[in-house]
């Protein structure tokens, strides 16, 4: 196999065994990899109805066929295992250079079973593969983690880590590799600390073969021109990295304040991407092989620290009424440290100081740390509670619609499927409220970016207010995002190829015959098997839905005053385009055409 | 007659973040005020007036508020 290693290893975390098995063909071609091959791994392995957090859960680290590969920005890989915060499938993206590493040692994915009796993590080294004692790591940060794996190992070592937040099984954890790149979302940190499994490090000195090296070479400076010639990849991402948007959402009135009570925050300038740059910027960072470099390291304090996206400028600055840019820099900087996702984690604190203040959570459960919105000086170390499970923190460290269900109020909790929902009001982006409705793994951005053509007018401008046209629209970026995470390229690379641009490298590398059109029948092949394994999970269609907030309380003020979500306008027309009956669930017809019958 | 210029990303380079401007009558339109402010049509990806996304042909109005963006993204 070309692009693929073709293998990939499995590990029985229970007996200690570690097997390397051949990767099915016939189902990389269909299913591509990453996010989609590993979805269908676990529907033939898994019992979705599985407790998440069981030595029955399996966690699968996989890679595309083009990571690893010169294909720029060909560093990813994709957690996918079922997540204990949303009862979905999870699979969770990250950058950085850990997958690249994989392929290189030459594997495809590994796949964990099982549970360890003690703290372990699995070292490999090309063909030398062992799990090692982890017991002195265990309960120590990322970064310690990361240094004292790579102290006296093989130059070039990669790691990736779980802080404290998933050895305590935070159902907001994350997995982090190379420090600060994290596959962040749905709690796949707890499914690997659930196991007993630490960390996995990895050098590999293979390269991965390339069915045509000509051709990649003559696409990638074609492909390269795109991405340079782009305002955006060529300049704007380079520039200012994800947190530009911060303005430009504000200008709209759409960028969620205080746990989405209002739209429109104050102090956007001062948490914004043009803040960052003049008064933090310290360089931009790049994940393996990409031109683009929207990644920051910034200052904090006299160190030098991952800085904060735009969504987790949003999550601890807007969501939780705060104006205070190295505040936010810290609570990011824990984040990474303890492991916990900074979009659930600032979006649970916003619920809590909603709770606190409107009576709910009672001033004796603070133990004197201050739960306000607004308040920099104690959000740090809300952060470091949650990935402790100290006091409050516990509560808080399953995300925010158990700590809110909790007290009775449900409502509070700004999730889909229990999924914290990012940087963008559904009131003000409708499209982008559809895409977070239907998400697969629920309240999540990356599931189909309707803000491209919403907010930033690409590839055309539609109307942010209007429902017309969004289940086309949202249908189409789902199935593209789903073939590209399965690719193992940068979905930040879509702002400038298409479709067809993706099917040319896939085709060079690995010598398949795809076209734009097969590229997004693939995507929507893996949409339809991952709401099948929901459907099997128990996820009831009628989760296709927003908080009652959005529904039913418009945007009291600002560009965006007067409008709530028009969801119900806009799910029929999107079942209709994705072929699905009315009540949201895949025809025998659909899933026969895409060979999943 | 009074607007409100924002200016964002690289175009506060050398110029400013927010300012009142004065227009006269007959050039009211968007496109009217770039030359004044050293932007050309094509450098603008996002023009936003009072909070919904707009175009150089727009007329303004007393007290209106006109943002610029460059090519941006993120998320
Ligand atoms: S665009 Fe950003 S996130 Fe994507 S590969 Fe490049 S540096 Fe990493």
């Amino acid at each position: 196999m070309y692009g693929y290693n073709g293998k990939y290893l499995r590990v029985n975390l229970t007996d200690g065994q570690i097997k390397v098995e051949d990767l099915n063909e016939e189902l990389a071609m269909k299913f591509i990899g990453g996010r989609g091959l590993g979805t269908k791994m676990m529907m033939d392995e898994v019992d979705p109805n599985v407790d998440a957090l069981s030595p029955e859960n399996k966690l699968m680290v996989m890679t595309g066929p083009l990571t690893g590969t010169p294909a720029f920005t060909g560093g990813r890989y994709m957690v996918v295992t079922k997540s204990p915060l949303s009862g979905t499938i999870a699979s969770s993206n990250s950058g950085g250079f850990w997958g690249a590493e994989l392929k290189s040692a030459g594997y495809d994915a590994v796949i964990f079973e099982g549970k360890s009796e003690k703290p372990v993590y699995l070292s490999i080294e090309d063909d030398k593969v062992e799990l090692k004692d982890a017991s002195n790591l265990w309960g120590k940060y990322v970064s310690e983690t990361t240094k004292e794996l790579t102290k006296d190992a093989p130059k070039g070592t990669k790691v990736l880590a779980i802080g404290p937040g998933g050895e305590n099984l935070s159902k907001i954890a994350a997995i982090m590799n190379d420090e600060d790149r994290a596959a962040g979302r749905s709690g796949v940190g707890a499914v690997m600390g659930s196991k007993n499994l630490k960390a996995i490090a990895v050098k590999g000195t293979g390269k991965v073969k390339v069915h045509d090296e000509a051709k990649l070479k003559e696409l990638t400076k074609e492909k390269l021109a795109k991405i340079k010639e782009n305002g955006v990849t060529g300049e704007g991402l380079p520039t200012y990295g994800t947190a530009v948007l911060v303005n430009i959402l504000n200008e709209l009135g759409s960028l969620p304040t205080n746990n989405f009570q209002k739209s429109q925050f104050n102090g956007g300038e001062e948490i914004s991407g043009e803040t960052l740059a003049e008064k933090y910027l310290i360089k931009n960072t790049a994940c393996y092989r990409c031109p683009i470099a929207c990644g920051r390291y910034v200052k904090m304090d006299d160190q030098e620290v991952g800085g904060p996206e735009y969504e987790t400028l949003w999550a601890f600055g807007a969501d939780c009424g705060l104006d205070d840019m190295k505040a936010i820099i810290k609570a990011n900087y824990w984040c990474n440290e303890v492991g916990i996702d900074t979009i659930s984690a600032g979006s649970t604190i916003a619920a809590a100081i909603e709770l606190y203040e409107k009576g709910f959570i009672k001033e004796e459960e603070l133990d004197g740390l201050k739960l306000e919105f607004g308040n920099g000086a104690s959000i740090a170390e809300w952060v470091k509670r949650m990935g402790h499970r100290e006091g409050l923190g516990d509560k808080m460290a399953d995300g925010s619609y158990r700590l809110a269900d909790g007290y009775g109020k449900p409502e509070f909790s700004m999730t889909v499927k229990k999924l914290e929902m990012p940087a963008y009001d559904p009131r003000g982006v409708q499209g982008q409220g559809l895409t977070y409705a239907t998400s697969n793994r629920g309240g999540c951005h990356v599931r189909g970016y309707l803000v491209s053509p919403e907010i930033l007018g690409l590839p055309e401008q539609l109307d942010r207010l209007s429902s017309e046209g969004k289940g086309t629209w949202g249908k189409i970026f789902q199935d593209l995002t789903a073939s590209i995470d399965s690719l193992g390229m940068c979905l930040f690379t879509s702002f400038a190829l298409g479709a067809e641009d993706y099917a040319d490298y896939y085709n060079a590398i690995c010598g398949t015959e795809h076209d734009a059109n097969s590229i997004l029948e693939a995507g929507d092949r893996i949409y339809n098997i991952e709401k099948l394994f929901n459907l099997e999970a128990g996820i009831k269609p009628e989760e296709d839905t927003l908080p009652k907030r959005l529904l039913e309380e418009v945007i009291p003020e600002g560009p965006s005053k007067g409008n709530v979500s028009k969801l119900s306008e806009m799910l029929p027309k999107y079942y209709a385009e994705r072929g699905w009956t009315k009540e949201g669930i895949p025809t025998d017809e659909k899933l026969k055409a895409l060979g999943l019958k | 007659m009074n607007v409100e210029v924002r200016l964002f990303a690289t175009f506060r380079n050398g110029r400013f973040k927010k300012k009142n401007i004065e227009i006269v009558e007959n050039e009211t339109k968007v496109k009217d005020l770039l030359n004044e402010l050293g932007i050309k049509e094509e450098e603008i990806a996002l023009i936003i007036v009072n909070g919904m996304h707009s175009n150089v042909d727009r007329k303004l109005e007393e007290g209106d508020t006109l943002a610029l963006f460059p090519p941006v993204a993120g998320g």
